[in-house]
């Protein structure tokens, strides 16, 4: 296999610059404390608990609600009319329908239909990233001016399984546009893909099974290791010349410990680790972690983005901060606004709005 | 199942989209074609901000049939800043006390599925405290 990724154009980078016009994220507002999960389930053993507390979709939430107000503050701030927007792409493990895409009702809703391209992605929780990638693309090409790409869920764990602990509701929408209009430029992308096994779902399944440990050195540490070593060295850049750093974030360690395997600090990834707080919001937890630096983010600083999806892959973004981001990111509210803005629930109202409790 | 009708409402449902008057300005919601302040005809849309207050509530414990899951819930008329009032529900509360004048803004959530788990969802506008500084 080809190795000298300083020579061979392994970089996915379109023709025409690319870049974040606008951005928007969404945390729904219900938290359930991993104590909750703990108290119920292992006797009360608080110890060691992945995450301190998740957030839960109100009873009226879905990843279609949910992306529609995301895009809405994406919009807000890229401040362009939505019939420019010519695709619409939701990437996502938990739409709403098994057989009618979740982007023709967002589409609708923030006034963009009919003339765009539409549909739902899945790829575990890489399925936001591999919408933008797509997106990046679409524009890249000159095919479309401007494209909606959004990771969004309200994932579900078995009860009682380590999943219930983290499996989280929220995400992020980006609009894609040329890069000279941009808040942040896609310098470029890589992408690490292999069939792995580590955790999936089959048709007709409430909850999904995952391979216990080998979801972690073989799924998580060995894509994300591989994407971000690589997109370095085809970058011929260290982690020292990034100013954050933002992976997929399942629970509070892993980002933390591959942070530390590709060289970066606690300092480049405290920003955008929101897993803590918020849970793993699958498709959304990479891509919200980028909102929540897009949000304090100075001009010129650079972002280095991981994503993972179970199954296996990950996508890396190599991004800078461009002068625009200071006049845009206080036109919609901010990823902590959301993080802020809480109600901590117990595990019976938990059960109950996640409609856990047959009624008939 | 009402499918057709679900389908005809959308965009009012989905925006606040309604219309305004071309003869006096007024802005009308839900759409109607006809302006109810001048009788003239009005069929230009117009893209409510979201934004009001509410001008009256009350809690519903008996709740109609497809509306179980949720109760008990707040039912508002909300004052809309462009000044029609609409009939909605009031969302992510928390803990927080409603009471008339509270400024609350759109949202567009989930309001109840169609033929149990086998028909559409419906989804439409409810309100919530408004967030925006």
């Amino acid at each position: 296999m080809m190795n000298d990724y300083a020579t061979d154009p392994i970089l996915l980078k379109p023709r025409n610059p690319v870049g974040i016009l606008g951005y928007g994220a969404y945390v729904p507002r219900y938290r359930l404390p991993a104590t909750e999960v703990a108290r119920l389930w292992k006797g009360g053993d608080g110890e060691g608990l992945p995450i301190k507390e998740k957030a839960v979709p109100g009873f009226d939430e879905d990843t279609i609600t949910m992306s529609i107000e995301a895009s809405r503050n994406a919009l807000k701030r890229a401040a362009i009319d939505p019939k420019d927007i010519r695709a619409v792409w939701i990437g996502s493990e938990s739409h709403p329908y098994a057989v009618k895409p979740s982007s023709t009702i967002v589409g609708e809703a923030i006034g963009c239909s009919p003339h765009i391209q539409a549909g739902d992605w899945e790829f575990a929780c890489k399925a936001g990233t591999e919408a933008m990638v797509a997106a990046i693309g679409f524009v890249g090409s000159g095919m479309a001016k401007y494209a909606l790409a959004i990771g969004m869920d309200t994932a579900q764990g078995r009860p009682g399984d380590a999943l219930e602990y983290t499996a989280a509701a929220g995400g992020a929408a980006f609009i894609l546009s040329p890069a000279e209009e941009a808040v942040a430029t896609i310098n470029a992308t890589f992408s690490y893909v292999t069939d792995t096994p580590d955790f999936w779902r089959r048709p007709q399944q409430n909850y999904p099974e995952h391979g216990q440990r080998f979801t972690g050195d073989p799924a998580y540490f060995k894509h994300i290791t591989e994407a971000g070593k690589h997109m370095m060295q085809a970058m011929n850049t260290t982690a020292a010349d990034y100013k954050y750093a933002v992976f997929h974030q399942p629970n509070t360690k892993f980002p933390q410990r591959v942070a530390g395997l590709l060289g970066f600090s606690k300092e480049q990834y405290k920003t955008g680790l929101l897993s803590p707080v918020i849970g793993n919001t699958y498709a959304g937890a990479a891509i919200i972690g980028l909102t929540a630096i897009l949000d304090e983010a100075e001009p010129g600083d650079r972002i280095l983005l991981v994503s993972f999806g179970s199954g296996a892959g990950s996508d890396a973004m190599d991004i800078t901060v461009t002068d625009r981001i200071l006049e845009r990111r206080d036109k919609a509210l901010k990823t902590q606004d959301y993080i802020a803005r809480r109600t901590e629930i117990d595990y019976a109202t938990y059960t109950r709005m996640r409609g856990t409790l047959t009624m008939r | 199942m009402e499918v057709p009708r679900h389908w005809r409402l959308k965009k009012q449902r989905y925006a606040l989209v309604g219309e305004v008057c071309p003869h006096c300005s007024s802005k009308i919601f839900p759409p109607r074609d006809v302006c109810p302040y001048c009788g003239g005809e009005a069929k230009t849309q117009f893209s409510f901000s979201g934004r009001g207050q509410v001008y009256s509530f009350t809690q519903m414990t008996n709740v109609p049939t497809g509306y179980e899951q949720s109760a008990p819930y707040t039912m508002a008329l909300v004052q809309l800043e462009e000044g029609p009032v609409v009939t909605a529900q009031l969302t992510d509360l928390g803990e927080q006390h409603v009471e008339i004048g509270m400024p609350v803004e759109m949202v567009t959530r989930k309001i109840r599925t169609d033929m149990d788990d086998r028909g559409i969802i419906i989804y439409g506008y409810k309100f919530r405290p408004v967030m925006q500084a």
